[in-house]
């Protein structure tokens, strides 16, 4: 698993390039928490784009993080799923609680809009 | 087409990516479509990871997987000799996790249900788990040479 991590203003771009399972669902845990404590950041963007595979194990680390970005008082959104991933997504219905974009800059405009 | 293989591995978490592409690559022998390998990738990972977290839990033990191509019809079982499932009612109960204190989503037999045809869970107490899973494959077209 690769991670990208981007921060633009308050606004954490978390970019996910493999395939994200149990394996590797730690990793990406960890990584998000560790820039959320450290790094003023309030919003979460998941680029999905680079996301090829997604398991219930990534269901189970989205709704983790969800709760977290919500107990700080932020938003949390989806860009760019493939199609296998936003597979997984509509079956769990984890799409209606997380917002979903079709760009990283779409989703970041829209979050950030919504703390100024 | 008829053909079968058969794998084990230990029940390391490294192992689902292998397992799953591993499953996929013979099934594609069936000429799938892309969701429905995307589907078996989805539903093996599922299995796999189930006996990895909850059958071994806290030690290793061997996972073993077989892949019987009937026809259109890929029948893959992933079974292991963990603690097994007291109550497969309830483990099947969508959101329903019999792992305390972590993120797991309760989801893992719902992808299964939703991306295979059939499947089939047989378990007991101290004797394991088998999960049986047959995903139909529709007909298309044969490759151009």
């Amino acid at each position: 698993m690769e991670i990208t991590v981007t921060i633009k203003k308050q606004t954490l771009v978390v970019s996910l390039r493999g395939e994200l399972d149990h394996h590797t669902a730690k990793e990406v845990k960890n990584m998000i928490e560790e820039v959320i404590k450290n790094k003023n950041v309030k919003n979460l963007v998941l680029d999905f784009s680079k996301l090829s595979f997604m398991d219930s194990s990534g269901i189970g680390v989205l709704i983790g993080r969800y709760k977290l970005i919500q107990s700080i008082g932020g938003r949390m959104a989806i860009a760019c799923a493939t199609r296998p991933v936003s597979k997984i997504l509509a079956m769990s219905g984890i799409n209606r609680l997380i917002e979903m974009y079709d760009s990283v800059d779409t989703a970041t405009t829209k979050l950030q809009e919504e703390i100024s | 087409m008829n053909n079968s293989m058969k794998m084990e591995f230990l029940s390391l978490s490294q192992n689902e990516k292998f397992a799953r592409t591993a499953v996929a690559s013979f099934v594609a022998q069936l000429n799938p479509t892309l969701d429905e390998i995307e589907d078996i990738k989805a539903s093996v990972s599922e299995a796999v990871t189930n006996a990895i977290v909850h059958g071994y839990a806290d030690s290793v033990g061997i996972v073993y997987i077989t892949c019987d191509l009937k026809d259109s019809e890929a029948i893959i079982t992933v079974r292991d000799t963990g603690c097994g499932i007291e109550d497969i009612s309830l483990a099947r109960t969508p959101l329903y996790t019999g792992v305390q204190n972590s993120e797991r989503s309760g989801l893992g037999f719902t992808v299964m249900e939703t991306f295979t045809d059939e499947i089939d869970v047989t378990s007991a107490p101290g004797e394991g788990t088998t999960i049986t899973l047959i995903k139909r494959i529709s007909a298309q077209a044969p490759k151009s040479e």
